[in-house]
């Protein structure tokens, strides 16, 4: 299992990468962490004629809390986003998450910003990206801008990113709220597959038990993955009895379109969704309580 | 289309080796077939068996899922580079073989790297976390139970030492 | 063979020593087939078909010849034209088999075409540019579907999809059918999976025209390599040197790469350089031949209302895919322990070997055993349940006690001894079995499906594979043996050489502590080594749980003539009888004078420079060989199919408690313990591993691995994201609690011990799975049980319920 034959280039920079992505167009293909490319590229599915390698690049390296956002370079190492204190403080989700991801060789070579360039409906970090509203910052030559995490993934490995940009950097907005919890769980066949359905909730409570702000989602069940806001919503001034949390997870499930597969049929994954969904809600709910 | 070659420069072992490779060429095939440190094995190129496992800057990584070129400017551990300074097996290998974590071999230089680099940084590892480390590498021979005797001894006679 | 001793009589067997193979393989120096690089050496890769069934219009390669670097491709025009089919077990001549399809295709995957390059990425580039033209043809994936009158046959020429058939009735089974008080009947279903080493199979080979010879190196496993490898090449079986010193990745049972290594030692031939194929990981999933059973079995039990069984009518149809080679033996091998450990006096076994347009089959870790095991346990579990009766106590009732050994079985084997009774009340001790039902049943009123399962099995051992000429008549073959060379040098030190590969087992070790045992010298310091085919002594491979039995008892039976000519040599100079002296570490002393004696190193001069001082006619040097036949082995079929297939049995009881989410039909091992009997162990951590690691295995085998395929017949899990390969995550700490019957048949009671954990693990968790969905009043009897079809189960039968 041999890749193709290809040229590859090192940028030093992120001007640099981008000048390779201007030229080159659709010739090149950026390559982070290499965990789901090279697989690809092992079995000949992808042929890119350029590889453009950004590993390299130091300040696309960086975990940094601004008062209401933590912003993560693209090339930060997952494992490294892993064992920031900062980060398990600040965005706990985040960390909840990636416990999941694959396994620690995994993590100590995937990037935060190539597993949300990849854009696998069932992956991990994407799915917290939706549900948290996470914004995307693309550089090309020509300028910057910056995309939110609804209207950025577009399609089952598929995001808006075009041809001639790069990702630089990820901006994770902090909750205020003092009694936030957070979970992430998923179901795999094994410990670090891809998951058959993964689920992430984020909730805060008032003083007096009651939510007064929630996000949840779903993985794997969708083109993309998938933020539930207006369910949410539903959740907002109760106090997320079992009833009201099975019924937004049945809603939720209900509203998602799963596909079928080696390992889980359509009603399958509409349970697990509808179950996973209960349970992080669930969970969530725990940990802000716990918050005293 | 021959292919082009780049030049990289690479410490192995604490040996700084350069090398000009072809951009396709994995880490895992140019330490084998160009460094003939046949120690690091392949068993699937598609990044779930481990058996390919390095150190990366001290780090266990696949180098399957690598190029070499892209190791130019980093430091690669393999387990031909576990042994102590004297040339003695590392404490974690003596225990391997204290055990018997192993029985062909294959998975075994993989596993040593997860278990090294779970020991570099979490010194009293429960066996829970043994098992994670290690989840990334598959094995065939031992159902693992020897191993994580192994890593849960060489552990305790590790910490034993730094008293 | 003298009789057994009991463990704590010894001084190295049984005690708890490092291995020798350890320290080459902890620092990285061991030495497989993908470590060997020939100078010149010049790689290929394949060329699968991706069609299931179609007619080779045409094979266009001239672009891929114009690749820089390429060397040649090979086509089954030509390949097949300038080699022999190769050798199938059973009588099915015109399902002949080669590395290269010829005119048509079988399955999805069968290689078309082999490219020879200057590198193995050149060699792929290559291979892609290979055009192939096919004329699709219909096709056959379904087994009862490819049984059917009117289904497209597999191979033509062989008029059938039936490889093999026969009713085998023992015992008076109508009889016993008619007289019990209950009947039941279930089909069990094995998915098909594999041992899916971690080393994919590989083969370097090399011509030397100067000599004649073909050097090959191999990831291989496998009795009778070298002389099928020769006579597939149309050599004599001289001119073929395979070193069996390469270090296996892993076998179990399934490297038996016969087709690529004749089709790298043609292409050496034919190019005059070394040529090296080593599968990735595609062509071996897909490719490589190296699929496992995959049989339903279609069971009848008749038993009284106390649990006595009475007999059994077993129908077992195992799909083989395309081609036949050795896999249709895998329905035979389990004649052997047909009833397992129970007293089952009558018993029809159906056997039927089918093809289809699938990857062929190759011999998995038990040969059938484990399939076979796991029907027999649902089997008894679903006994149990009919008559409301313990399932523990249905198998105490029925299991063979231990003064009943020998224990001939109505299929023709005597199972040597064993003590099942005893080994299951330890197990269930160890586990402290009513505690654990306790906890299921708490487990239960929290509302978790929890079930505890049990498993009885017999792993037999020692490798009489009398099932080939019991399937096949024409093949009249009674020799399964194995030898030991040891010899001590001038310096004094001793070195075993044996003549086979070793793929994990330990076989070095075996050697050098059976070998000290009996010459009282530390196998520390004893050296091991492997022959090549050309200097090796008769040996039919670790297949079978054979090794500790065969070369343990070789090595012993070596080591003892050196001792003896010790000892006569110091009766030679003392001028006495060996009677009248000790031999103690290796030194020999006139009983009751000490001053009387001659040391190791003065006698090992003796026979190596003082010829002076040997006795009359005895050979120079020390060195002895030891050539046996299979305990019990060279018997022939009756009519009626009964024979005495392996010699000696070890036993093992497998107690599992699983928890199942019973919203997401997620299942959890908790709890594990194997009770575990084979005799004598000689090395107990390298027993204790093989045993957990076939337990993990069969966790694989049970809850994980399928090959799964498609409709249209392709394979839908060939690579390991899809082939599901249990991690340490998944195989929970397993117990396990010893027990020694020894064999009388063995030179130190031991008993084989390479398929342990995996021949009993299925049943147990299958069983434990059943218990847990009893509940609900539902079953699975179809492996692997994977998430969904556990929810898929419980869902229905939750329904059912309301």
């Amino acid at each position: 299992m041999k890749a193709a034959p290809f040229e590859y280039v090192r940028a030093g920079s992120i001007e640099e990468a981008c000048e390779v992505l201007q030229r080159e167009g659709d010739a090149v293909k950026v390559i982070a962490g290499g965990q789901s490319l090279i697989p690809m590229m092992a079995m000949r599915l992808v042929r890119p004629g350029l590889l453009l390698d950004i590993n390299e690049i130091a300040a696309l390296k960086f975990i940094t809390m601004d008062p209401d956002a933590v912003r993560i370079g693209a090339c930060t190492r997952q494992s490294v986003a892993e064992r920031d204190e900062g980060l398990a403080s600040r965005m706990p989700l985040l960390r909840q998450a990636l416990a999941w991801v694959g396994h620690v060789q995994t993590r100590n070579r995937g990037t935060v910003g190539g597993s949300l360039v990849h854009a696998d409906p069932c992956a991990e970090i994407p799915l917290v990206a939706q549900i948290l509203g996470a914004r995307m910052v693309l550089r090309s030559t020509a300028a910057a801008r910056t995309v939110q995490a609804d209207a950025f993934f577009s399609g089952p490995m598929m995001t808006v990113t075009e041809p001639n940009e790069c990702l630089e950097q990820v901006q994770w907005p902090v909750w205020g709220e003092r009694r936030t919890g957070s979970a992430f769980t998923e179901i795999s066949n094994r410990h670090g597959d891809f998951a058959m359905v993964s689920a992430a909730a984020q909730l805060a409570l008032g003083d007096d038990g009651r939510c007064v702000r929630a996000a949840f989602g779903l993985g794997g069940v969708g083109q993309t993955p998938l933020a539930f806001p207006q369910l949410a919503q539903r959740l907002v001034g109760t106090r997320l009895e079992d009833e009201v949390v099975r019924s937004v997870a049945h809603d939720a499930a209900a509203e998602s379109e799963p596909g079928s597969d080696l390992f889980a049929t359509v009603p399958y994954r509409r349970q697990l969704a509808s179950v996973l969904a209960t349970r992080v809600i669930g969970a969530a709910h725990e940990q802000a309580r716990s918050k005293g | 289309m021959s292919d082009k070659l780049y030049p990289i420069a690479v410490e192995v072992n604490g040996v700084q080796r350069t090398a000009q490779v072809p951009a396709r060429l994995t880490l895992v095939d140019w330490l084998r077939d160009e460094l003939r440190l046949t120690g690091t094995h392949v068993g699937c190129e598609h990044g779930i068996c481990g058996a390919c496992s390095v150190m990366l800057d001290g780090e266990p990584v696949r180098s399957c899922l690598m190029f070499a070129f892209q190791a130019d400017g980093h430091r690669v551990t393999t387990v031909e580079g576990l042994a102590q300074a004297d040339g003695a097996m590392s404490i974690l290998q003596d225990s391997f073989c204290q055990t018997h974590a192993l029985q062909c071999g294959y998975c075994t230089p993989g596993m040593l790297i997860a278990a090294q680099g779970l020991l570099n940084s979490n010194p009293r590892p429960t066996e829970l976390q043994i098992r994670e480390a290690i989840g990334g590498n598959l094995c065939r021979c031992t159902g693992y139970q020897q191993i994580v005797d192994a890593v849960r001894q060489a552990a305790e006679r590790l910490s034993a030492e730094v008293k | 063979m003298t009789m057994a001793q009991v463990a704590s009589g010894f001084r190295y067997i049984g005690t708890k020593r490092r291995t020798k193979e350890d320290p080459r393989f902890v620092t990285g120096r061991g030495r497989y087939a993908a470590d060997i690089a020939l100078p010149g050496m010049k790689h290929v890769a394949l060329v699968a078909s991706s069609h299931p069934s179609a007619r080779i219009v045409s094979i266009n390669t001239r672009a891929a010849l114009a690749v820089p670097g390429v060397l040649y491709v090979l086509t089954g025009e030509e390949f097949c034209a300038g080699t022999d089919s190769l050798y199938i077990g059973v009588d099915a001549p015109k399902v002949t088999r080669y590395a290269l399809a010829r005119g048509i295709v079988r399955y999805a995957g069968e290689w078309v075409a082999a490219v020879v390059a200057d590198t193995r990425a050149i060699a792929e580039d290559a291979a892609e540019l290979v055009e192939v033209e096919y004329e699709s043809l219909a096709y056959v994936i379904d087994p009862e579907v490819s049984l059917a009158a009117g289904a497209h046959l597999v191979h033509e020429a062989h008029g059938s999809n039936i490889l093999y058939h026969r009713k085998f009735v023992w015992g008076p089974v109508e009889e016993a059918f008619a007289k019990a008080d209950h009947q039941l009947a279930f089909r069990a279903t094995w998915g098909r999976s594999s041992t899916v080493p971690i080393e994919t199979f590989g083969v370097a080979a090399q011509w030397d025209a100067g000599v004649g010879l073909l050097d090959i190196w191999a990831s291989i496993q496998m009795p009778k390599f070298p002389d099928q490898t020769a006579r597939a090449l149309r050599l004599p079986g001289n001119a073929v040197r395979v070193h069996f010193d390469v270090d296996v990745g892993g076998s179990y049972g399934l490297k038996r790469g016969i087709k690529h290594t004749v089709l790298v030692g043609y292409l050496a031939m034919k190019l005059g350089v070394p040529v090296r194929l080593i599968e990735d990981r595609l062509e071996n999933m897909r490719g490589g031949d190296m699929h496992g059973p995959d049989r339903f079995f279609d069971m009848q039990v008749a038993f009284d209302r106390d649990g006595t069984i009475h007999g059994l009518k077993i129908r077992a149809v195992d799909d083989v895919g395309a081609y036949a080679g050795r896999s249709p033996l895998q329905l035979g091998k389990p004649v052997g322990a047909i009833c397992g450990p129970y007293q089952i006096p009558a018993i029809e076994y159906e056997p039927t070997s089918v093809m289809t347009n699938k990857t062929p089959q190759e011999a998995v870790r038990g040969f059938g055993q484990s399939p076979t095991n796991f029907a027999l346990e649902r089997a008894m579990d679903r006994v149990a349940r009919h008559l409301g009766m313990d399932r523990i106590e249905l198998r105490r009732k029925n299991m063979i006690r231990k003064d009943q050994f020998p224990y001939l079985i109505p299929s023709g084997s005597s199972y040597d001894s064993g003590d099942y009774h005893t080994v299951l009340d330890k197990a269930l001790a160890a586990i402290d079995y009513p505690a654990l039902v306790r906890m299921r049943d708490e487990a239960r009123r929290a509302g978790t499906l929890a079930g505890i399962g049990i498993s009885t099995c017999l792993e037999p051992s020692g490798g009489n594979t009398s099932f080939e000429m019991l399937f096949n008549p024409k093949n009249e073959t009674t020799t399964w043996m194995d030898s030991c060379l040891v010899r001590i040098d001038l310096s004094g030190s001793i070195t075993g050489l044996m003549s086979t590969s070793s793929s994990g087992q330990g076989h070095e070790t075996l050697v050098a502590t059976v070998v000290g045992e009996i010459l009282e010298r530390d196998p520390a310091n004893i050296r091991v080594i492997h022959s090549d085919s050309l200097n090796a002594l008769p040996s039919n491979s670790p297949v079978g749980s054979r090794m500790a039995i065969m070369l343990g008892g070789a090595a012993a039976g070596a080591a003892r003539k050196i001792k003896d000519r010790l000892i006569d040599i110091a009766a030679h100079n003392f001028e006495c009888s060996p009677q009248d002296l000790e031999y103690h570490d290796g030194n020999v002393n006139v009983k009751g004078v000490a001053s009387k004696a001659l040391t190791w190193d003065q006698l090992v001069e003796i026979a190596h420079r003082k010829y002076h001082k040997m006795p009359a006619g005895m050979e120079p040097g020390l060195q002895a060989k030891f050539v046996w036949e299979v305990p019990t082995g060279g018997g022939i079929p009756t009519p009626d199919g009964r024979v005495q297939m392996y010699p000696c049995y070890a036993f093992e009881t497998h107690i599992v408690y699983v928890e199942i989410d019973p919203d997401t039909g997620k299942p959890s091992i908790k709890k594990y313990l194997c009770g575990h009997d084979c005799g004598v162990m000689i090395n107990p951590d390298i027993v204790h591993g093989m045993t957990y690691g076939g337990i993990a295995h069969g966790i694989g085998a049970t809850l994980y691995e399928k090959f799964a395929y498609t409709e249209d017949g392709q394979l839908a899990s060939g690579t390991f994201m899809d082939y599901l390969i249990p991690s340490a995550m998944e195989v929970p700490e397993i117990g396990i609690v010893d027990h020694c019957t020894p064999s009388p048949l063995t030179t130190f009671g031991q008993k084989g011990s390479g398929e342990a954990g995996y021949l009993g693990a299925p049943a147990a968790i299958a069983n434990a799975i059943n218990d847990a969905l009893d509940p609900l009043g539902a079953s699975i009897d179809t492996l692997p049980i994977s998430h969904l079809a556990l929810w898929e189960t419980i869902t229905a039968a939750q329904k059912k319920q309301a």
